[in-house]
C-alpha cells in the first residue's frame, strides 16, 4: 500500500527528514513513535502533500504510484486521509456543508456522481451514531467551538464517511480524556480491514493500548532507528526514548 | 456544496472570467457627446415629460455646474471629462407600452443570457422584473397582479406622467437635489429607472425586481429609483446589476430613495456585479451611488442588504433616516474588491426619533491588489433618547498586496444612547486552505467555502433565489486570487 524510501524532507530550508524508509501493507496498522522534534508531523503533512514540505530525495509510492507531484486534493480523492492533530476552524460553513462539499469534490474527482443533501445526511447520521456525535454538533460551523474530544470524533467520523485506503492518523490522542480516547478508539478499530492500511502517529504509548499496532517504528533524527512488533511500545514507555534510540545506535 | 461546482462549470464552459461581459448589437439612439442645458431638455423632451420635471432638471443642472467632485473617499482613478460621455442612450425603434413579445428579440436574447426570468418562468418564481435596458424600460410584467393589489410598479418615467401628484411630493425629499455631485448630476440627467407605491395597509403580493444593465458604450447611466411604502404595507424589492466588459471606464450614477411612513417596512437587496475591470485594473464601471432610506412615520422599517462585487470603483453608503420614533434601521453588506478593484462602502444611521434602532453588519473582503474601506456615521441627535446601535465591521484578507480600511464615525448628542461597535480583521490561514484541500475541495472551492462561511449572516439577510445567487458570485469574482 505503501513505501517510503530513503525520503528527505525540508522545511523551511531546514531538514527534517533524513532518509526516512517504510513500508506498509493493505489491512495492516502500523504506529509510528518518536520523542518531540523528531520528525513525525513532518511526516504526516508531507504524505499528505502539505505545501512547504518539500521532498530533496527519496520517493514515496502509493498503491505503486508516485505521490510526490499530487496535490493534497488529488491525493484525498485517491484515498489518502490525515487526522489533523489540530483540526481548524472554518467560521460560517456548518460541520455538514463541509461534510457535504468534502465528500462530493472526492467523488467528482474519481468520476463518481454526487450526493444529493438528503443521501449525505442519511450517511453521515449512521456513521455519526457509532461516535455518539449528536446532529447538532453536525449543524454547527466547522470545529467551532468544539471540545478537543469533538474535534478529534469529528475527525474519525470523516474517516469513516470517506473511507479512506489509508489513514494516517497524527497525534489522535493530544487533548483526550480517558473516555473521549476510547470512543475515538473504538471508532478506529471499526474501520480496520483488510483492504485498508492506517498510519498512527503518536508521542505516548497510552494511544496504543486501544489501536493495537501490527508494527512499531521509532522515529528520532528524521530517520526510523528501530523497529520491532507492539511490544516495543511497551518497551519504550518502561525505558524512555533516550534508552532505545542509545540502544539502536 | 454543490453551488460551487456548479458555478465553476458555467464559468469554464463561458471560457471567461466575467460571464457577462457581451456585448448586444442593437442600433442605439443617442443624446449628442458632452452636457449642457440641451442635452438635459433633450433627455426631457425624449421622455414627454411635463415642464415642472425639466425645470426641476435644470434646476439640479445649474446648482452641480458649481459644484465639485467628492474626494475625501479612499478611491482613486483619472479626473473623469463629463464633457466626453453621452448622458443618453436607448434601442432604436422601441414602441411604446408593448406587450413582451413586441420587444426586440436580441434584447430578449441579452436578457436570456443574464439568466434573468423574464417569460413565464417569472411566474413560477414569482418575481416581477422591471427590466431597464440602458435608459428605458422595455418590459414591465406582472403590472396586473400588482394593479389589483392597487401596488405602482412602474418606469419612473411613466411615474412622471401617470402619477405626478405622487411623484412631485416624495422625489427629491429623502436625497435633496443639492445632495452631493453624483446625486446632482443624477437629478439632472437620469433617463429612467422604478417607481414603487405600495397603498396603506397591503403587504407586496411578490417580490419586486430590477435588472439594471449598462451595454453601449461610453454611456453613464443614471437610473432613479423612488420607493414609497405607505402606512403598515411592506414591500421587498430587489436589484440586480451587471455590464459587458468594456476598456474604458463607465460612469454608473444612481439615486435610490425609500420613503417608509408609519408601520410600514421596505427591504431593498442589491446584488451589485458591474464589470471590474480586468486583472491588471483596465476599464471597469465607476460605481458612484447615493441611497437613503427615510423611515418618515413611527415604527416603521427600512433594511438595506447588499452584495458588492463587481464595480472598478464603489463609492456607495445605502443609509437611513431614523426620523419617527421606535424606527429600525438596518444595513447588511457584503463587499469583495480582488484584483484592481477599489470599494469605499457604508452606511450612514441617523437617529432623530425617540427609542430608534440600527444594526450594522458589514464583511469586507479583499484580494489581489484591492483596496477595501468600511465606511460608516452613526449619529445621535439631541432628541432621540434610548437611541441604539449595533456595529460590526469584519474584514477578511487574501494574500499579500490588498488592504481592508475601517472607519466609523460615531457622533453622540444624548447621553442615553447605547452604540456599540465591534471589528475584526482576519485572513485565510494556509492551515485552513490545507484542512480543506487534505479533505478533497480544491483551492478555489475552498476559497469560496470560506467566504460564504465569513459572509453568512448577510447571505442569510437575502430572499431565497438571490442567495443562491449570490453565493456564486462571491465564489466567481474571488477565482485566481490564491496559488
Amino acid at each position: 500500500m505503501l513505501e517510503i524510501k530513503d525520503l528527505h524532507v525540508t522545511v523551511d530550508g531546514k531538514e527534517i527528514l533524513k532518509g526516512l524508509n517504510l513500508s506498509i501493507k493493505a489491512g495492516e496498522v502500523h504506529a509510528v513513535m518518536g520523542p518531540n522534534g523528531s520528525g513525525k508531523s513532518t511526516l504526516s503533512f508531507t504524505l499528505a502533500g502539505r505545501a512547504g514540505y518539500d521532498v530533496t530525495k527519496g520517493s514515496i509510492l502509493y498503491r505503486g504510484e508516485d505521490l510526490t507531484a499530487l496535490a493534497p486534493e488529488e491525493r484525498a480523492a485517491k484515498g489518502i486521509f490525515l487526522a489533523m492533530q489540530y483540526p481548524v476552524e472554518i467560521p460560517g460553513v456548518t460541520t455538514l456543508t463541509f461534510l457535504k462539499a468534502s465528500l462530493n469534490a472526492q467523488r467528482r474527482a474519481r468520476g463518481e456522481s454526487e450526493l444529493d443533501a438528503m443521501s449525505v445526511l442519511k450517511l453521515v447520521r449512521e456513521k455519526a451514531k457509532l461516535l455518539n456525535i449528536p446532529e447538532e454538533m453536525l449543524r454547527r460551523a466547522l470545529n467551532v467551538g468544539f471540545s478537543g474530544g469533538e474535534k478529534k470524533r469529528l475527525e474519525t467520523l470523516q474517516m469513516a464517511l470517506f473511507e479512506p485506503a489509508l489513514a494516517i492518523l497524527d497525534e489522535t490522542d493530544s487533548g483526550l480524556d480517558i473516555d473521549a480516547l476510547k470512543l475515538v478508539a473504538e471508532g478506529v478499530n471499526a474501520m480496520r480491514s483488510p483492504d485498508r492500511a492506517m498510519l498512527v502517529i503518536t508521542h505516548y504509548q497510552r494511544l496504543l493500548n486501544y489501536i493495537v499496532p501490527d508494527r512499531v517504528h521509532v522515529l528520532a533524527g528524521g530517520r526510523i532507528v528501530a523497529e520491532g512488533g507492539k511490544e516495543l511500545a511497551h518497551e519504550l514507555e518502561a525505558k524512555g526514548y533516550a534508552q532505545i534510540i542509545k540502544d539502536a545506535a | 456544496m454543490a453551488i460551487l461546482q456548479e458555478t465553476k462549470d458555467k464559468v469554464a464552459a463561458i471560457g471567461e472570467k466575467y460571464k457577462y461581459g457581451f456585448v448586444t448589437d442593437i442600433e442605439m439612439e443617442r443624446a449628442p457627446r458632452g452636457l449642457d442645458e440641451n442635452t438635459v431638455r433633450y433627455i426631457s423632451a425624449k421622455k414627454d415629460e411635463p415642464e415642472w420635471m425639466l425645470d426641476w432638471r435644470l434646476g439640479a443642472f445649474r446648482r452641480w455646474r458649481e459644484m465639485s467632485e467628492p474626494t475625501w473617499a479612499r478611491v482613486h482613478y483619472p479626473k473623469i471629462d463629463y464633457q466626453n460621455a453621452y448622458y443618453y442612450a436607448a434601442p432604436k425603434n422601441t414602441p411604446k407600452k408593448q406587450s413582451l413579445d413586441e420587444v426586440d428579440p436580441k434584447l430578449l436574447e441579452t436578457y436570456k443570457k443574464l439568466g434573468i426570468p423574464l417569460h413565464e418562468q417569472m411566474a413560477l418564481a414569482g418575481v416581477a422584473v422591471d427590466a431597464v435596458f440602458d435608459s428605458v424600460s422595455v418590459a414591465t410584467t406582472f403590472k396586473e397582479k400588482l394593479n389589483e393589489a392597487g401596488v405602482i410598479f412602474c418606469p419612473i418615467s411613466e411615474a412622471i406622467r401617470d402619477y405626478p401628484d405622487l411623484v412631485k411630493k416624495y422625489l427629491g425629499t429623502v436625497v435633496p437635489v443639492t445632495d452631493n455631485f453624483f446625486a446632482t448630476l443624477n437629478s439632472a440627467v437620469f433617463s429612467d429607472g422604478t417607481f414603487v407605491y405600495v397603498p396603506k395597509g397591503v403587504r407586496c403580493p411578490m417580490e419586486l425586481s430590477t435588472y439594471f444593465r449598462i451595454n453601449a458604450s461610453e454611456t453613464g447611466q443614471f437610473e432613479r429609483t423612488l420607493i414609497i411604502a405607505d402606512e403598515g404595507s411592506y414591500v421587498s424589492y430587489l436589484e440586480g446589476c451587471t455590464a459587458p466588459k468594456r476598456d474604458e471606464n463607465q460612469l454608473h450614477a444612481a439615486v435610490v430613495e425609500l420613503i417608509a411612513l408609519d408601520d410600514a417596512e421596505i427591504k431593498y437587496s442589491t446584488v451589485q456585479n458591474w464589470y471590474p475591470g480586468d486583472e491588471n485594473g483596465l476599464g471597469g464601471i465607476y460605481n458612484f451611488v447615493t441611497k437613503r432610506g427615510d423611515c418618515r412615520g413611527h415604527r416603521s422599517k427600512i433594511s438595506w442588504t447588499q452584495v458588492e462585487t463587481g464595480s472598478a470603483i464603489t463609492w456607495k453608503y445605502p443609509s437611513c433616516i431614523l426620523r419617527g420614533d421606535e424606527t429600525v434601521g438596518e444595513f447588511y453588506s457584503i463587499a469583495i474588491a480582488n484584483n484592481f478593484q477599489q470599494a469605499d462602502t457604508g452606511t450612514k444611521m441617523i437617529h432623530l426619533g425617540k427609542n430608534t434602532r440600527s444594526r450594522i453588519i458589514s464583511k469586507g473582503i479583499s484580494a489581489g491588489k484591492a483596496q477595501n474601506t468600511y465606511r460608516g456615521l452613526v449619529s445621535v441627535h439631541p432628541k432621540a433618547a434610548n437611541a441604539r446601535n449595533y456595529t460590526q465591521c469584519d474584514s477578511l484578507l487574501i494574500g499579500r498586496k490588498c488592504g481592508a480600511h475601517t472607519v466609523p464615525y460615531i457622533e453622540s448628542r444624548n447621553s442615553s444612547a447605547k452604540i456599540e461597535h465591534e471589528a475584526t480583521t482576519s485572513k485565510i490561514a494556509d492551515d485552513q486552505l490545507f484542512y480543506c484541500t487534505q479533505r478533497g475541495i480544491g483551492e478555489e472551492e475552498a476559497v469560496a467555502l470560506i467566504v460564504n462561511g465569513f459572509c453568512k449572516e448577510v447571505l442569510q439577510q437575502l430572499p431565497m433565489e438571490f442567495a443562491v445567487e449570490a453565493q456564486k458570485l462571491v465564489g466567481i469574482s474571488l477565482e485566481g486570487s490564491v496559488g
